[in-house]
Parts: structure tokens; C-alpha cells; sequence
């Protein structure tokens, strides 16, 4: 990978094979997850009526998912207020469907762009503006499994199970980085 | 079936009547957490809201020290879009009245 660069209205860059093949698996993972959740979502006749669309109003258990579809208040983890808890129920349940279209979209048009072979990848601002999306949601997504903190270390002891795992991380946040540098305004 | 959705958009007026009756504005609040880049941060008020590199640049290292900053405000429908967009954004944030 070399840094990506804005010519114009393209954005191009350049992955080798083993790199393509772990953007692509991870956000497949994510995208299956996203893809998952929003199998769960309440079958509603009435919102098939009127064609308003209802998410879970529950908030994930899974703490990934969590991270990727958070609340809309900031609730209390003791003593949440309850009008804040219904109120965030009801928010969720409104925005969701909308929130998971747009991540399953973003790492779609990852997906879609970025060849399995690797190689030179161009973008229209549009579909860069989407891998920036998609590389936070799967940063998000590591970042979350491998409880990463604000001074994290480059590398980690080798016998940390989440020690090879980091390096890819690690990765990730220079491809966004160089990725949101070619695309800041 | 109902949901706390439908139960809310069947009374519009009682909704209204209450924020009418109440002066304080909605806040959109972006929380710190250890994964977001910097530069993502700014890129994303920068595009999200056309903020100037400047006040963008200022808000994130707002965010970045004292764990928070309040990005935008006003009625309860446009700070609800915003947070909407920050999500979209992979952003943590959150809606919250002023105090």
C-alpha cells in the first residue's frame, strides 16, 4: 500500500493481493454483522403499510455492534433516567434501519472496488467518502474486540494473544489516515 | 404490534406543546473514544457541518482533552439529524438538553 493520493475528482491507491484480501474479509464481517442485525428488526405489518420502517429498540449485546450502532442519549450506567431510556428506545428504533443501510452500503462499495487480485484502486469522491465510513466501522469494530486504549503501544508483548492482531490495526489506521489526508478539504 | 415510535407520532401536538414549554435547546455532544483519528475527527465536522478547518481543528482537540465537546444545537429535529449523520460517520455521539 502505498499513501493514497486525490487527482482531481479521483482518489487512487494501491493495494498488493494479501492486502486487498484483509480489507475485504473484515469488512465482509462487519457488513455480515450489520447484515445480521438488521435480519433482527421487528416485522411490523403497520410499518409495512406505511412503509416506515422500525429498528430494534433495544441496543445491542454485543459490545461491537454496540460501538457501531450507539445510543442517541448518553445513558447513566447505574441509574439511567427513564425518560432517557424510552427516549433512546425510541430514537433507535427510528434511525437504525437507516444506520445499518448506510454501513452495509459503505463496506458494499469497498467490496465492489476493491479487487480480490489487488492492485490500483480509483475512486470517485463519493465511493472514497465511503471506504473512509467502512475503514472507521472496521476499526471500530478491532478496536472494540481488542479493547484498545488511547496510548496503546505499536506491539504488544508476542505471548498477548491480541499481539498479531494489532499490527493489521495498526495498518487499517494509517490507510484511513493517509486516506482522509487525500480527501480533506 | 406497537412501538414507542408509533406512540409518539400519534401525538404530535402533546410532543410540541412540551418543547414549546420548555426554552432550553438541544445539544449534540461528541464523545472521546481511543479509536478515531484525529484527522478523521476534523475531516468529519468539516464535512458533515462546514465548519472551517479552523473551529473544526478546535472542537476535536476539544473532544480529545476534555473527553467532550458540543458540536452543534438548536431544536430537538436538527441536533436528532446530526447525531444520525455522526453515527453514520462512526462517531460517538449523543442529544442531550442544555442545562
Amino acid at each position: 500500500m502505498k499513501r493514497w493520493i486525490r487527482d482531481g475528482d479521483v482518489v487512487i491507491g494501491r493495494l498488493d493481493r494479501q492486502e486487498a484480501a484483509v480489507v475485504r474479509g473484515l469488512v465482509s464481517q462487519i457488513q455480515d454483522m450489520l447484515l445480521a442485525r438488521a435480519e433482527e428488526a421487528p416485522q411490523d405489518e403497520l410499518a409495512e403499510l406505511t412503509g416506515i420502517r422500525t429498528g430494534s429498540s433495544e441496543a445491542p449485546d454485543d459490545p461491537i455492534l454496540g460501538r457501531l450502532l450507539p445510543d442517541f442519549h448518553r445513558l447513566d450506567d447505574d441509574a439511567p433516567d427513564p425518560d432517557e431510556v424510552n427516549s433512546a428506545a425510541a430514537l433507535r428504533s427510528l434511525h437504525e434501519p437507516e444506520l445499518l443501510d448506510h454501513k452495509t452500503g459503505a463496506a458494499e462499495v469497498v467490496l465492489q472496488t476493491c479487487s480480490p487480485d489487488g492492485g490500483e484502486i480509483r475512486l470517485s469522491i463519493g465511493e472514497a467518502e465511503a471506504w473512509l465510513a467502512s475503514l472507521n466501522d472496521v476499526r471500530l469494530a478491532l478496536g472494540t474486540a481488542l479493547d484498545v486504549t488511547e496510548d496503546m503501544p505499536e506491539e504488544l508483548p508476542p505471548e498477548d494473544p491480541r499481539s498479531p492482531h494489532l499490527g493489521v490495526y495498526h495498518w487499517l489506521t494509517w490507510v484511513q489516515d493517509t486516506l482522509v489526508e487525500a480527501m480533506m478539504p | 404490534m406497537t412501538t414507542p415510535v408509533e406512540q409518539e407520532r400519534t401525538q404530535p401536538e402533546a410532543v410540541g406543546a412540551e418543547i414549546a414549554a420548555e426554552d432550553r435547546p438541544w445539544q449534540t455532544v461528541v464523545w472521546n473514544d481511543p479509536v478515531n483519528l484525529m484527522s478523521y475527527v476534523t475531516y468529519v465536522f468539516q464535512k458533515l457541518f462546514g465548519f472551517s478547518r479552523d473551529k473544526a481543528t478546535k472542537l476535536m482537540l476539544d473532544v480529545h482533552h476534555k473527553g467532550k465537546a458540543i458540536v452543534t444545537s438548536g431544536t430537538k429535529d436538527k441536533v436528532e439529524a446530526d447525531v444520525a449523520k455522526l453515527h453514520a460517520a462512526g462517531l460517538w455521539a449523543t442529544m442531550q438538553r442544555a442545562s
